[in-house]
């Protein structure tokens, strides 16, 4: 028996949960289609979480393209589909990219090893300092800490994942939480090891009572615990999170079957989910705001 | 003194002129193995320029391996055979931030040049005492406890210690029973 499984229209970091859910009842070796027929728009967190979704599978899925010619046009335009043929059969009409997409700032890059990060740095720097500065009105020098913060986030799938994971960096008008303000979004999606996982891996580790997803996730992102004994260790994301806090962002971290979140003024998420429907590996959304005058300090 | 542009070596390490962005954990792994190596040719007591000027950005997994891993190694771990201090060059505010969040990590203190070359100052964890301490010696040139004693109006015995401090931690040079700061030495011999 086939499984079909809807994208929603709009698909983000919420929306992905909807995905997942319908996901939650269907063996990894099942035949799959994933059916984004009436799909209109995608973050790079969607885009990038359902190229991990046809990572995740044992049995190669199908996926059905968006119908709107927008849509699909736009997804071309992001590499999409270039990485998703290689993880589905895609059906439906698949445009191929022409020319580049203004609004993405890094097209959807698979992030294996090390100097994939490189690449994705050297990429991104100089177009990020333009978008930062005239766009969202931040101040140059923010440009570095935005490179920095996307190494980071990308070494996560290097020196964790166990396998490669995607990177999208994109800018768009926040219209329903930020009053039509812009934000530059970094999404970073793998099927791996996940948080859990990965500590769990630890020499020497003693669980505690708790354990579970939710409780990885905060030991990695809050308390800066590595699965590795060096005390260097666990500085990415504390950087990230610094970085995050001083220029009003938000990060959030999903991994199995928890998320969590460091939320500004401007957001009304949860800063911790349990119990979500399972999903393999790590899926990071970073969300750096556009400045308004009489923002908060950094 | 040894002059190590991070530049020059990030590049040898990557086999590729494309990449002037310290990023990630084996990169700064790989960098600093080559400085170390450079290192190992150095005298029992050497000074040791680390030179970020050509280098666009740094990352805290590589400012982990570069900065702090050397410091840790060379200048933090009691050390019989070597006497190796380090006079940190061409670093920017940008480059700043990763390092400061090392340093703070493993509490460590390095000394930086100014971006003009003229002076220089220690960055990272040091209590005021020893900033206090260090800031003297660096102004006065060479000096023993007395004359630090003599200028803070600290105790004599209190100076000694906090000198000591400052040289166990390679930010002073001793220099028989005197002290010199690292990136004050125009004059004295390494």
């Amino acid at each position: 028996m086939t499984s079909v499984i809807t994208v929603p229209p709009s698909l983000d970091d919420h929306s992905f949960e909807q995905v997942v859910e319908q996901l939650a009842t269907v063996p990894p070796d099942a035949k799959l289609v994933v059916d984004a027929r009436h799909t209109r728009w995608a973050s790079p967190y969607g885009l990038t979480a359902l190229l991990a979704l046809g990572q995740a599978r044992e049995v190669r899925a199908s996926f059905t393209a968006p119908e709107t010619e927008e849509t699909a046009s736009y997804w071309a335009r992001t590499g999409f589909f270039r990485h998703a043929e290689e993880l589905y059969d895609l059906h439906g009409s698949v445009p191929k990219a022409r020319g580049g997409e203004s609004s993405v700032l890094l097209e959807i890059t698979p992030v294996v090893k090390s100097e994939d990060v490189h690449e994705v740095v050297g990429r991104i720097q100089q177009k990020a300092q333009q978008i930062l500065s005239k766009e969202l009105n931040i101040d140059a020098k923010a440009t570095v800490g935005f490179a920095m913060t996307l190494s980071e986030v990308c070494q996560n799938i290097v020196e964790h994942a166990g396998r490669g994971g995607w990177v999208g960096v994109q800018t768009y008008t926040w219209r329903r939480r930020l009053a039509n303000r812009r934000v530059v979004v970094i999404a970073v999606c793998d099927a791996g090891l996940g948080f859990r996982q990965s500590l769990e891996s630890a020499p020497g580790r003693v669980r505690s009572d708790r354990w579970d997803d939710a409780a990885a996730l905060e030991e990695a992102v809050i308390r800066g615990v590595s699965r590795f004994r060096d005390p260097g260790r666990g500085q990415g994301l504390a950087g990230v999170r610094r970085y995050v806090g001083r220029w009003d962002g938000k990060v959030s971290v999903r991994s199995g079957t928890a998320k969590i979140a460091i939320v500004p003024s401007w957001d009304d998420d949860v800063p911790l989910l349990e119990k979500l429907a399972p999903f393999p590996g790590s899926q990071v959304q970073v969300t750096i705001p556009e400045r308004v005058a009489g923002g908060p300090p950094r | 003194m040894m002059h190590i542009d991070v530049s020059s070596v990030l590049r040898q390490t990557l086999s590729c002129e494309l990449y002037s962005n310290l990023v990630t954990r084996p990169t700064g792994a790989a960098v600093r193995t080559q400085i170390e190596a450079l290192l190992a040719d150095t005298r029992e007591r050497s000074l040791t320029v680390i030179d970020f000027s050509h280098v666009g950005m740094i990352d805290y997994s590589c400012a982990d391996e570069v900065v702090a891993k050397l410091l840790l190694r060379y200048a933090a771990e009691e050390r019989d055979d070597r006497e190796a201090y380090f006079l940190f060059r061409g670093v920017t505010e940008d480059h700043w931030d990763a390092i400061e969040a090392v340093l703070e990590r493993h509490t460590l203190a390095l000394v930086l040049e100014s971006a003009d070359g003229a002076s220089a100052h220690i960055g990272g964890i040091v209590n005021d005492r020893e900033r206090e301490a260090w800031n003297k010696v660096y102004e006065m040139g060479r000096t023993a406890p007395a004359d630090l004693a003599s200028a803070t109006g600290s105790p004599t015995a209190d100076c000694a210690r906090t000198l000591a401090t400052l040289h166990r931690r390679r930010l002073l040079m001793r220099l028989d029973g005197d002290y010199v700061a690292v990136g004050g030495l125009a004059d004295a011999r390494v």
